[in-house]
């Protein structure tokens, strides 16, 4: 946890000395719903309720992301 | 964390640009037969319009671009639509769909994009009669055409 | 009672669900209507969900969810000791997402109730883009209080919290892979075993050679998860995702899952999208489980909850989604009809099929094959959006 905290400060403060490799308008493959980890967030959910419920693990299940970040 | 705050800062201040400065010259293939050449268009005021067919908010915004540009065209005023679809016929798909009467400029390759340092998509360069960018927009939400109405006749006197 | 337990506890998984697709935009607005069920191991749960997410302005989105769980039938684990029931689970989620420049800023509130459990939970979770919006870093936590009761016991009052950190960071590694590493610390403190399961202990003075006495676990737990997950698009039109995940908690349960899934639509229209995965799961069991204890009071904790049990679970999972053509769609919105169906299967080591003493009694405690079943979980659903 301590190590991700570093890595995170790390890559906030050294953030705006690296040019984003992939552009705002390089981005159509991303934009694509497919490369969402989940498209249906009530769907997603309850998955995860059902190995939630059935499972001992729990936590980070995730499922944020793609998109074409258009704004 | 100072710099923490610094870069959010940094990040809230960077969401408008101010500028004066000469725009950057390029010439595109258009979907109007010939190709168009930037420089060539001292005198009119020019609404350069960064855009994708996957990109949400700038189908939204086409049919108010298409809007502007009858309205003030008039008054020396053009809405250029530079498209930065990988693959040109998807542009022309969605063009079936939403049909535009502004020139559409195709950078398949993102040449232009890059010149222009397109940081958001959509993305809205205003360039002045002189040929000076003088404002540039990012994104596109419901209402900002009340701002880009009000760029575009505070040009268009000038 | 016994099966919701569980679910009711992870009911702030609800809350917010994704922090948010990435940062400086809102959640897309939407409406779905889903019956969900489960069936398996001698349960069946359905029933609805809804949700619908508005947004008021150009900074802030609202989302509310309405989900019930029915649940009839017995599970193994208190079909030896219990007869079966019904019951019903209602839950109710509320949410709220704001945005300001590239932060998004949301808090959720979820109240699950059912006859002997009531679960809420507050959450508060931030999310902000980094380098042109490559990379989304969120911070989220929550807060759950539950009261539990026993149905048939007015005397039975006890209370639970459960308080969760997570970080996420997302990160575009290039323009068709993007990857995603996620933390959860949750720590859990009070009435934390089901208060109708019962370990089983060698008795000679019964007929079967063993008897039942009740659970009793630790009143705190706390566990860590660590995973990774990217989705990469394929040369031609689909993609895969891979996710990772492991896990341990201060029970001395660990555990591990992957996950393979592929999308493939069949049209650039996204017409049809079909989807298949594979997913495996397996743990080891927590230090006070087991399957038949020595004695009375052997252990000062003690545990027979087959999720407490040394397993594996392998899902196969197939779907299918269907956007209606624009002439039958709704208001002029996106349309889509949706059906995923998912076959798991649970493998226990260590706990044992108690239900074949019910014919003869030849067999030893302790000799009992080792239980397994399969479940079969159904998701359809109506979607809505812009």
């Amino acid at each position: 946890m301590r190590a991700l905290m570093l890595v995170c400060t790390l890559v906030l403060t050294t953030g705006c000395t690296i040019t984003p490799w992939v552009a705002p308008y390089e981005r159509q493959y991303l934009a694509d719903p497919i490369m969402g980890f989940e498209q249906d967030p009530v769907a997603a959910r309850y998955m995860n309720h059902v190995y939630e419920a059935r499972e001992a693990a729990r936590g980070a299940e995730g499922g944020s992301g793609g998109g074409c970040g258009c704004n | 964390m100072k710099r923490l705050v610094v870069l959010l800062s940094l990040f809230l201040s960077m969401s408008y640009v101010h500028a004066a400065e000469p725009s950057k010259d390029f010439t595109l293939a258009s979907n109007q037969g010939a190709n168009l050449r930037l420089a060539e268009q001292r005198g009119d005021v020019i609404m350069l319009n960064f855009w994708a067919s996957w990109c949400g908010p700038c189908r939204q915004e086409m049919p108010l671009l298409d809007q502007l540009h009858a309205r003030y065209s008039a008054a020396g005023f053009q809405v250029w639509g530079v498209n930065v679809d990988a693959l040109r016929k998807d542009a022309d798909t969605l063009l079936a769909k939403i049909p535009v009467d502004f020139p559409i400029l195709f950078d398949s390759k993102g040449e232009v994009s890059k010149l222009y340092g397109v940081a958001a998509m959509p993305s809205t360069v205003f360039i002045d009669r002189d040929g000076n960018v003088r404002y540039i927009h990012k994104g596109y939400r419901d209402g900002d055409e009340a701002a880009y109405k009000k760029m575009i006749k505070e040009l268009i006197r000038e | 009672m016994a099966v919701t337990r569980l679910i009711a506890r992870s009911a702030g998984l609800l809350l917010l669900g994704p922090l948010v697709a990435v940062a400086a935009v809102l959640p897309e607005e939407r409406a779905d209507v889903m019956y969900h069920g489960y069936s398996g191991g001698g349960v069946t749960i359905d029933g609805p969900s809804v949700l619908v997410r508005k947004n008021l302005g150009n900074s802030l989105s609202l989302s509310a969810n309405y989900y019930v769980d029915m649940i009839s039938g017995a599970s193994i684990d208190v079909e030896a000791t219990a007869s079966e029931y019904s019951e019903q689970r209602d839950e109710f989620s509320l949410g709220a997402d704001y945005l300001v420049d590239k932060t998004s800023i949301s808090i959720g509130y979820t109240n699950s109730s059912e006859n002997d459990y009531e679960a809420q939970t507050l959450a508060f979770g931030i999310s902000q883009g980094f380098f042109g919006d490559l990379s989304t870093i969120g911070l989220r936590v929550s807060y759950g209080s539950d009261d539990v009761f026993r149905n048939g016991d007015d005397n039975f009052a006890a209370e639970a919290q459960h308080r969760r950190y997570s970080l996420s960071w997302n990160q575009i590694l290039t323009q068709k892979l993007i990857a995603e590493l996620s933390v959860e610390t949750v720590a859990d403190e009070g009435f934390l075993n089901n208060p109708y399961r019962s370990v089983r202990y060698l008795d000679a003075a019964s007929g079967t050679g063993f008897s039942y006495q009740a659970e009793f676990y630790p009143t705190t737990r706390n566990s860590d998860a660590i995973s990774v997950r990217a989705k990469y698009r394929l040369p031609y039109r689909a993609a895969i995702k891979a996710e990772y995940r492991r896990y341990a908690d201060s029970w001395g349960i660990a555990a591990d899952n992957m996950e393979f899934r592929y999308t493939h639509p069949l049209k650039e229209q996204d017409e049809w999208i079909l989807e298949g995965k594979i997913r495996y799961y397996q743990q080891n069991n927590a230090d006070f489980y087991s399957d038949l204890f020595p004695y009375l009071n052997a252990t000062s904790f003690r545990a027979r909850d087959k999720e407490l049990s040394n397993y594996t679970t392998l899902a196969l999972g197939i779907g299918v989604s269907y956007e209606l053509p624009q002439r039958w769609s709704l208001l002029n919105r996106r349309n889509t009809i949706n059906l995923y169906w998912d076959h798991i299967l649970f493998d226990y080591e260590d706990f044992l099929d108690v239900t074949v003493h019910g014919g003869s009694t030849s067999i030893n405690p302790g000799a009992e094959p080792a239980y397994s079943f399969s479940a079969n979980v159904i998701r359809l659903f109506w979607s809505m959006r812009l």
